[in-house]
């Protein structure tokens, strides 16, 4: 990668693509196979210790992905190349699509639900740098914050109920949980997980009422836009849904959900697009109306259905790509992306406008085009469910008549008609900008006209691996006049009606302005607002900044801890026969005199060697309860603390007195008494526990024979326990750097202060 | 002083931290009597540099030991040369070394950083 961006940027991109070719063409190759009911099957990548099985698979659904998610990579690299040329940034862009795109076929072709995941959140995650690549600019900034905030959020509800199914199913290998279908229904937690699961996935395919990132994702580059938030990336929610629906498409929660929220989702797209005038933003809302579309299908489960769901994936994808590298064009060479002021342009850009027509009938619905043929499906597969299924019914024929007139409004009302002013003078692109959308849209019109050969060769294996048995399917552009045909007509008579009336609808629309008040994305930016405020406050409430506050809330809490810990544990506890008074313990009143002294020492220099003398007395009591070594380093602690101490208050600015009013000096003292009621209780209730001496008697029995050494607590922390040495002293290495950077501050700061006060 | 109270260290009381802490300890009051910047020469390297080579040293000190792979990292290894006695040569004092000289790097850090304007 790093090699790749060291090459002129021009090359780069023209690089990656010749990438994404090779991918086409091994995807291709293998499709012979994978369409005669084959498998490919790899194991790859498996960590036994971790429980993750691993594994790649190619079948039916994933080819579809993988010839999409590259075929449309390479057109994508190739728009780039000419679309930023001359930006210095190309070379990055190109290097986190081909990761991107790595991601995406990665998750399509997982076995494996762990790798899957891990795929799944790097495709968020190169998207979110994507969203943001002008970083400058505020919005993108902000957009793509959000983005990885939903889709990531979405994405932690996905691991947890990717989980629960490998744990019910009893591996983590995409395979086997398929396999396992009634193991996995049967767990108790089997609804939440699936739940959990849509959840993740309706964040990602930017479902309601998750769908508004995907507008505001609009802010990244159009080469990005019509790569991943139209043609790939947003598609990886429904992929899984796809992928699941063997295990749950007998589940009525399943098939409600996704068909509920799909149609919702649906309407929600096509009323939002009417709204906007900037291309992009229609294409977006617009793109969220076929997802929905999308969910919908898959929810409702039989073959028709299943089988419109994916021809119509393949049909959007190279449609809303063409169409967004359209808008990508005109916005390049014009220098305007609103569609209510452009017109005319045929005249200027012949080829673009050639191009975006044909996009455009596809997306309509029109024959002979596969957008028809797709229509077609989806409306057959309505009428099958019966007259409950009406309203599902309305609901597409709404949502098609608004993705006629917006198809209208791409192609027809952009190049033909009044000729408008634009900020620069149109022409048609280099041909590197227009051989994407030109292939796409060509590829829409072929394969309409035959296609049987798609159906036959893609769609058939898809659907029967969503079904999870085989299916046939034959796709026919012809279906003779019937109540479809009918439909799509009516469809297309209506779409035109709104088409006509367009100019004046989205000022309509727009000035219904609730529904800017209380949509989701607000309660986004609010929920956001607070969470900051929130944290502020806390942050606030805890950090304040007080030495003596942090001092008092640590041993309070100390204290606590160690009372609590007793009492819930039943440890209080007096040893037998009362503390026994040894005249060595004499030493104790030398330690409660320095104890006092520290207390009532007028000032802090006074109190440090009292507490010197504190520190010298548990010396001396080490000492005499035969601990030499303990003793000897709490002398020479001793020393040391008391002179660096009074060093310190030397040098920086603690006054020497006492300066806490009655109340406080109050406080401290029952502060101060909590703190030794608990320790009394603690050492109370070890004393009265019988004493285990058996490390102590292995230490003493093998010190000699194995370590060569009599000072037992020097063999043990030299050798037994060598490496809680080596921590130790690593940890004192780091607080002597922590030390003297902080000390830097303080000492430097103090000089200027010090002269000014003068 | 400091070093004998090191190397006394594996039989009798004494050991690495002690010795370390008296070194200290000695470089403290010399700092006091003559001033941080003559306390810093005398040690010749910056106090951070002997808190790097001790924690080197005792990481070093426990390498041989990966030579046989029967034995872990940080197993102590012995020879016993004769030279009239048989002294004891070990690791162990390469190891307790190393913590002598992280403990002597650490208290000068801190103590220099107070005493003196420059810190580090």
């Amino acid at each position: 990668m790093l090699v790749v961006s060291r090459l002129p940027g021009r090359a780069v991109a023209l690089v990656a693509a010749a990438i994404a070719f090779v991918m086409l063409t091994l995807g291709a190759s293998l499709a012979p196979y994978v369409s005669g009911g084959g498998v490919v099957s790899e194991p790859f990548w498996g960590a036994a210790s971790l429980g993750i099985s691993g594994g790649l698979r190619l079948d039916g659904l994933s080819l579809v992905f993988v010839l999409l998610i590259t075929g449309i990579g390479t057109l994508i690299f190739l728009y780039a190349h000419a679309y930023l040329k001359g930006d210095p940034r190309l070379g990055r862009l190109v290097v986190i699509l081909v990761a991107f795109m790595t991601a995406m076929v990665g998750a399509i072709t997982a076995d494996d639900v762990i790798v899957l995941f891990v795929f799944w959140e790097l495709t968020s995650l190169t998207s979110f740098f994507l969203v943001g690549f002008d970083h400058e600019k505020l919005k993108a900034r902000k957009a793509a914050l959000q983005a990885l905030l939903i889709t990531g959020g979405g994405g932690l509800a996905l691991l947890a109920g990717l989980v629960l199914i490998s744990i019910a199913a009893g591996t983590t290998s995409l395979s086997g949980i398929l396999a396992a279908r009634e193991a996995v229904l049967a767990d108790p937690l089997a609804m939440p997980a699936m739940l959990l699961v849509i959840l993740g996935c309706f964040t990602k395919s930017a479902q309601v009422p998750f769908h508004f990132w995907l507008p505001a994702a609009m802010a990244a580059p159009t080469p990005v836009s019509a790569y991943l938030h139209s043609a790939t990336m947003v598609k990886l929610g429904v992929y899984l849904l796809a992928r699941l629906n063997p295990l749950y498409q007998d589940v009525e929660l399943w098939q409600h959900l996704l068909t509920l929220f799909g149609a919702a989702t649906a309407v929600t797209g096509a009323v939002l697009a009417l709204r906007e005038t900037d291309l992009k933003l229609v294409l977006a809302y617009t793109t969220v109306t076929a997802l929905g579309t999308l969910v919908m299908l898959i929810g409702i489960a039989p073959e028709q259905s299943i089988t419109a769901a994916v021809t119509f994936l393949i049909v959007h994808a190279l449609y809303k790509a063409a169409l967004f590298m359209v808008a990508g064009i005109v916005d390049h060479e014009t220098g305007s992306r609103d569609a209510a002021s452009l017109g005319g342009l045929a005249r200027a850009m012949p080829l673009t406008a050639a191009v975006a027509v044909l996009a455009a009938l596809s997306m309509a619905g029109l024959p002979p085009f596969v957008g028809f043929v797709a229509k077609e499906l989806i409306y057959e597969a309505k009428l099958e469910l019966g007259a409950t299924a009406n309203v599902l019914l309305a609901v597409s024929f709404v949502v098609n008549a608004a993705t006629v007139a917006i198809a209208c409004v791409l192609s027809f009302r952009l190049f033909y008609g009044a000729r408008k002013p634009t900020p620069d003078v149109p022409h048609d692109p280099s041909p590197a900008m227009l051989v994407g959308p030109l292939v796409l849209a060509t590829l829409g019109l072929f394969v309409g006209l035959m296609p049987d050969v798609l159906g036959r060769s893609i769609i058939d294996p898809a659907v029967g691996a969503i079904l999870g048995a085989p299916a046939d399917i034959r796709l026919k552009l012809w279906h003779g006049f019937n109540v479809v045909l009918m439909l799509s007509a009516a469809t297309i008579s209506v779409g035109v009606v709104i088409y006509l009336a367009w100019a004046r609808i989205v000022p309509r629309l727009r000035a219904v302005s609730w529904v800017d008040a209380f949509s989701p994305s607000r309660a986004y930016e609010h929920g956001l607002e607070s969470l900051l405020l929130f944290a502020g406050k806390t942050t606030r409430l805890i950090q304040h900044g007080s030495l003596s506050g942090y001092i008092r809330t640590l041993f309070v809490v100390t204290a606590l801890a160690v009372l609590a810990t007793l009492a819930v544990r039943s440890g209080f506890a007096w040893p037998e026969g009362g503390l026994a008074v040894d005249v060595r313990a004499l030493v104790v009143v030398l330690l409660a005199a320095g104890a006092i002294a520290t207390m009532v020492a007028r000032t802090a220099l006074a109190a440090v060697l009292a507490l010197g003398l504190v520190g010298f007395s548990a010396a001396l009591l080490f000492m005499v309860f035969g601990a030499p070594d303990v003793a000897f380093t709490q002398f020479a602690v001793e020393t040391l603390m008391v002179a660096i101490l009074a060093t310190a208050l030397v040098r920086l600015p603690i006054r020497g007195a006492d300066l806490r009013d009655r109340r406080r000096k109050a406080g401290d003292l029952v502060v101060a008494g909590f703190c030794g009621v608990a320790v009394v209780a603690v050492l109370a209730a070890v004393v009265a526990a019988p004493f285990d001496a058996r490390l102590s008697t292995w230490f003493g029995a093998e010190s000699v024979p194995s370590a060569h050494g009599r000072n037992v607590v020097n063999v043990i922390l030299v050798d037994f326990r060598a490496l809680d040495t080596l921590g130790e002293i690593t940890v004192l290495a780091i607080a002597a750097f922590a030390v003297a950077a902080l000390l830097r501050r303080v000492v430097g700061a103090r000089k200027p202060a010090s002269e000014i006060e003068t | 002083m400091s070093l004998y109270v090191l190397v006394r260290g594996h039989n009798d009381p004494g050991g690495g931290f002690i010795g370390g802490l008296l070194a200290a300890g000695g470089v403290l009051f010399y700092a006091i009597a003559r001033g941080a910047e003559s306390a810093r020469a005398a040690l010749r390297l910056s106090p951070i540099q002997y808190c790097g080579l001790g924690v080197g040293l005792a990481l070093v000190s426990g390498l041989p030991a990966l030579l046989d792979p029967s034995k872990e990292y940080l197993t102590h290894l012995w020879w016993f040369p004769d030279v009239g006695f048989k002294l004891p040569i070990g690791t162990a004092l390469v190891f307790d070394a190393g913590v002598y000289l992280t403990v002597v790097g650490t208290i000068t850090a801190i103590f220099l950083s107070l005493v003196e304007e420059r810190t580090v």
